[in-house]
């Protein structure tokens, strides 16, 4: 008879000492496993066109006329239905993407090396606010602002990471989430940590001041800069723990906009999937819950490393976001230790006498205590192109808890 | 106008429904009110106030219902209207206060000093939280009841092997360290240690103590069904156990129903073995005698405190008598009784019994206990060498030694034998001078054994008088002289033996508690009646309240998946 405790004690362990470091930038094609010209990555688990949500719709119209695929969103819409053109999940490709996701092959991705365990992950680079690709905006601006990261900013920041002998995504984390962050909705202590230190490699490697000063502005102008970086830091933290026999607890969460999905270390590839919820929270001005997507992202790859809603304790400043009191920001976090196995040794929480994260969601606890994650995620809008609306609390339907702890059950002779 | 609003799979613990009954009852046109879980009794019982709704047939017994009675319609619509706002009231007070851990997993890891959980669950979840607490190495008081006999066996066999105690199932009472747990009277601390089968009579007996001036050390409950010969006594026994290894406690007092007689009788003798007064109250069962050895007989509550009381202060005015030391190694362990008297034998074995769950013989009076091979012992074994098998072709032992004194040496050669019990009957037509040839054969064997690494006790019982031809006195001084224990009564003898078998045999069906817990400020977990919690803090006892739900939300088949993953995954691995 497997030992659970034991597996989920291996699986943990993993993930918290995976040590992801960004090694470098490249493109998505070059670099990205099982990567092709027709191939579009996008966020959570598969899903086919007509199921799709605006955003991710919108966001792939958008790649697709990045590409040079297609002239204008009618021409992309009907090569998206064509059939000529593949869409798989990020996740099936060592990858994540916030929002949509959507990633596709001549896209630069930052390259993340596990150095503990040595596996691989990736994530596409952060547009800022506004109307970006991720929120679904394909316009003229979206695709003016894409050119210019790929073609300007990619090169210099590939050169200043690899001048600066990579960076520790785990480390800066650490930091970040003793500086007020969270990981997920809040990373504006990790973005400027991340800014200040390529900013001296940009100044001196970029073709002229004028490139470095709107390198270095971008980066340090949006709050979610590192975002990404840290997605896909979280994603080899995962990755490492995933595969575990008679492991019970979860490696990855993620949303399409239609779907909530989850994956459980022994539970191989398979996917447990049901409705994604809408989230709860606040909207900036003029916008309100009617005007709201389905959940979307791989951004839950966050919380399922440990951090994000997990580690709300730590980012007091974000608890308005759910309208909440400081108090109810270690309530979120002492609440996710139910359902959590174990305590991370590197993200700790000065809220809470330096106590490390809830780490590992163990499906059993889920189960047992009705209590499912906590997620503090971007609210999008309905319809494709307009953006971010808000921001708030999402949490995953307990249905796919519960059918991933009858299959392990039936799997491993619990029945 | 009778209204009712059913609320699937809601939970909340019987305090918060009666509250929210309460303020329902309270509103404008509320005749009367009912919130209650949608069990079988329940509904009974809302059917006895008329408050039985036609949809409350249908309920299940994880569902909430909330029934009004009201003059109209409308009244009955805006009292249930108010239900959610009576709930979140509640809860938001609540919520100022400390988070509320959701199990006891977590609660553990917020108060790692707790090591006692009370539960007071619905029954059916009871045994359920009270493995999760045992997993947790956590002791156990169960107020709840209503589990079952099997799982009761089956959670108090867990505890036993990991050294953790269970009062309960349906245990209303105990005191540990000071602390009143359930239902408890304020008493004061002293030197009387208390074990109760029965939730009232501990109170009753505990309150009388303390009236007469004496004081509790701590009162252990067990739950009603714990002597039952099922459940065998397992907290009862562990709690004696405890008591009798806890040094601030002098005197011990024991009441229960009258238990199964097996049960008793192992009972009794674990109550002899603690060394201390116990005082035994099998409520309405009346013993042969008041007292023997350290054990003293009450017929009433009021009775077993007073004596109580007057020993433990008798204790307290005397300086206790250390008991002898014994030399004997881990491997000796039973007694050899080598009789030439076959009165003697029987009488021998029969107050053995009251100290020994099985005493081997050529001639006992349970064929359960018969020796295999009546010139082989084993375990605690007393031979009659008069029996026939042993005097055909020759004489009797009284006159013939041989037999006895090869006997003697076969015992003292086996590494288990820790007591040899002897008979010297003297007086006409014995052996002129049965000394003389057992005392060599005594210091032969005394001192084989202390070539081996052994020590070896030999106690002679001396059956004569001063007048017999032998001589009394220079028989006495012969087997003295050799190092032999002389006694001039067969009771006597035995008795002080059996003492010695009972700490050399103590049961080892269980793992020790560690004293420490006798020693530490109690912190506990609860889960279930926040009045719990609320009595512990008046005590200034820290408590952390669990908020617990039914696993699973009361789903019954994940519920079971769960529980086998649990169990499954506290095997050790292969």
């Amino acid at each position: 008879m497997i030992d659970i405790d034991q597996a989920n004690t291996e699986a943990t362990t993993r993930m918290m000492e995976a040590r992801p470091v960004l090694t470098s930038l490249g493109l998505a094609r070059d670099v990205i496993p099982g990567m092709r010209e027709n191939l579009i990555l996008h966020a959570g688990p598969p899903i086919t066109w007509d199921r799709m949500s605006g955003p991710l719709k919108g966001a792939i119209i958008g790649a697709l006329i990045f590409e040079g695929k297609a002239q204008d969103a009618t021409a992309a819409e009907a090569l998206a239905t064509s059939g000529e053109i593949d869409f798989e999940p990020c996740h099936h490709h060592n990858a994540v993407g916030p929002m949509a996701g959507v990633t596709s092959a001549s896209m630069a991705v930052y390259i993340i090396e596990n150095q503990t365990h040595g596996n691989r992950a990736f994530s596409n680079l952060n547009e800022g606010y506004g109307k970006v690709l991720r929120y679904g905006a394909y316009s003229q601006d979206v695709q003016d602002r894409l050119h210019w990261m790929h073609n300007v900013m990619a090169p210099v920041l590939k050169a200043a990471i690899e001048a600066n002998g990579g960076i520790d995504i785990r480390a800066l984390l650490a930091e970040a989430l003793h500086m007020g962050d969270e990981g997920h909705n809040r990373n504006k202590a990790g973005s400027i940590l991340y800014t200040k230190i390529l900013a001296p490699h940009i100044a001196r490697g970029a073709p002229n001041g004028n490139i470095a000063g709107d390198i270095i502005k971008g980066l340090g102008d949006n709050a979610l800069s590192v975002l990404n970086p840290v997605m896909a830091a979280c994603k080899a933290m995962s990755d490492a723990a995933h595969g575990i026999e008679g492991s019970t607890i979860v490696t990855t969460m993620a949303r399409n906009g239609t779907d909530f999905g989850i994956r459980v270390s022994g539970l191989d590839d398979r996917w447990f999937t049901g409705p994604s919820q809408v989230p709860d929270g606040l909207y900036f001005p003029s916008y309100s819950l009617a005007d709201a997507n389905r959940d979307i992202g791989d951004s839950t790859i966050t919380e399922t490393a440990g951090i994000g809603g997990f580690a709300m304790a730590a980012a007091p400043a974000i608890v308005t976001f759910v309208s909440g009191k400081p108090r109810d920001a270690i309530t979120a976090t002492m609440e996710m230790y139910e359902i959590t196995f174990t305590e991370h040794k590197t993200f700790t929480i000065p809220a809470l006498d330096f106590r490390g994260t809830p780490t590992g969601i163990d499906i059993r606890s889920v189960v047992e205590t009705g209590i499912t994650p906590r997620i503090n995620t971007g609210i999008a809008h309905k319809n494709a192109g307009v953006g971010q609306i808000g921001a708030g609390l999402v949490r995953p339907p307990m249905e796919i808890f519960e059918e991933a702890l009858v299959t392990f059950a039936e799997r491993y002779g619990f029945e | 106008m009778l209204k009712a609003e059913i609320r699937p799979g809601a939970y909340y613990d019987s305090v918060i429904l009666m509250q929210l009954q309460r303020a329902l009852a309270a509103l404008p046109g509320v005749q009367e009110a009912g919130v209650v879980m949608g069990t079988a009794a329940n509904k009974e019982l809302l059917a006895q106030s008329d408050l039985f709704a036609p949809e409350v047939a249908t309920v299940a017994a994880d569902d909430l219902i909330i029934v009004v009675r009201t003059e109209n319609a409308d009244q009955a619509s805006t009292a249930l209207a108010q239900v959610n706002g009576l709930l979140t009231r509640r809860r938001n007070e609540a919520a100022d206060d400390e988070y509320r851990p959701k199990t006891l997993a977590s609660a553990t890891q917020m108060q790692p000093d707790a090591h006692w959980v009370l539960i007071s669950v619905p029954g059916r979840y009871a045994a359920g939280v009270a493995k999760e607490a045992l997993r947790l190495g956590k002791h156990v008081f169960l107020y709840s009841d209503n589990v079952s006999l099997e799982e009761e066996v089956a959670i108090k066999q867990a505890a036993a092997a990991k050294g953790l105690l269970v009062m309960g199932p349906d245990c209303g009472t105990a005191i540990v360290n000071g602390v009143g747990l359930g239902f408890a009277n304020r008493v004061r601390r002293g030197s009387i240690g208390v074990v109760g089968a029965s939730g009232t009579g501990l109170q009753q007996v505990t309150a009388r103590i303390h009236q007469l001036g004496g004081g509790i050390t701590h009162a252990f409950g067990t739950g009603g069904r714990d002597l039952s010969e099922t459940v065998g006594a397992i907290t009862a026994r562990q709690a004696l156990d405890l008591l009798s290894r806890d040094p601030a406690t002098k005197v011990i007092v024991l009441i229960s129903k009258p238990p199964a007689p097996r049960v008793a009788e192992e009972l009794l003798r674990l109550a002899r073995a603690t060394g201390k007064p116990v005082i035994v109250d099998f409520i309405g069962y009346k013993p042969a005698e008041s007292q023997q050895d350290n054990l003293y007989f009450a017929h009433t509550l009021d009775a077993t405190a007073a004596l109580a009381v007057e020993i433990a202060a008798f204790e307290a005015s005397t300086k206790a008598i250390e008991s002898p030391s014994m030399p004997f190694t881990t491997s000796q362990r039973y007694l050899r009784g080598l009789f030439s008297g076959g009165t003697l034998a029987y009488e021998a074995m029969l107050i053995l019994q009251e100290y020994l769950p099985a005493v081997y013989s050529n001639a006992p009076f349970d064929k359960r206990f018969k020796l295999a091979k009546a010139t082989v012992s084993q375990g605690h074994t007393i031979v009659d060498l008069g029996e026939d098998e042993f005097t055909v072709g020759r004489l009797h032992p009284m006159l013939d030694h041989e037999l006895r004194i090869k006997r003697l040496h076969q015992e003292a050669a086996d590494p288990e034998t820790a007591i040899i019990l002897l008979d010297v009957v003297l007086g006409d037509g014995a052996h002129p001078d049965p000394a003389s040839e057992l005392a060599p054969a005594i210091a032969d064997a005394l001192a084989s054994a202390e070539q081996a690494g052994r020590q070896l006790k030999i106690v002679a019982v001396v059956v004569g008088t001063d007048e017999d031809p032998q001589g009394f006195d220079h028989q006495v001084e012969q087997l003295q002289a050799v190092g032999a224990q002389i006694e001039f009564n067969n009771e006597t003898a035995v008795r002080a033996v059996g003492q010695q078998l009972l700490q050399l045999n103590r049961p080892t069906d269980f793992v020790s508690i560690d004293l420490a817990i006798l020693q530490e400020p109690l912190v506990a977990l609860n889960v279930g009646l926040e009045s719990f919690t609320a009595s512990l803090i008046a005590q200034n006892t820290p408590v952390l309240q669990v908020d617990w739900r039914p696993p699973a939300g009361g789903n019954e088949r994940l519920a079971s998946i769960l529980a086998r993953m649990k169990r499954q995954s506290t095997l050790p691995s292969p």
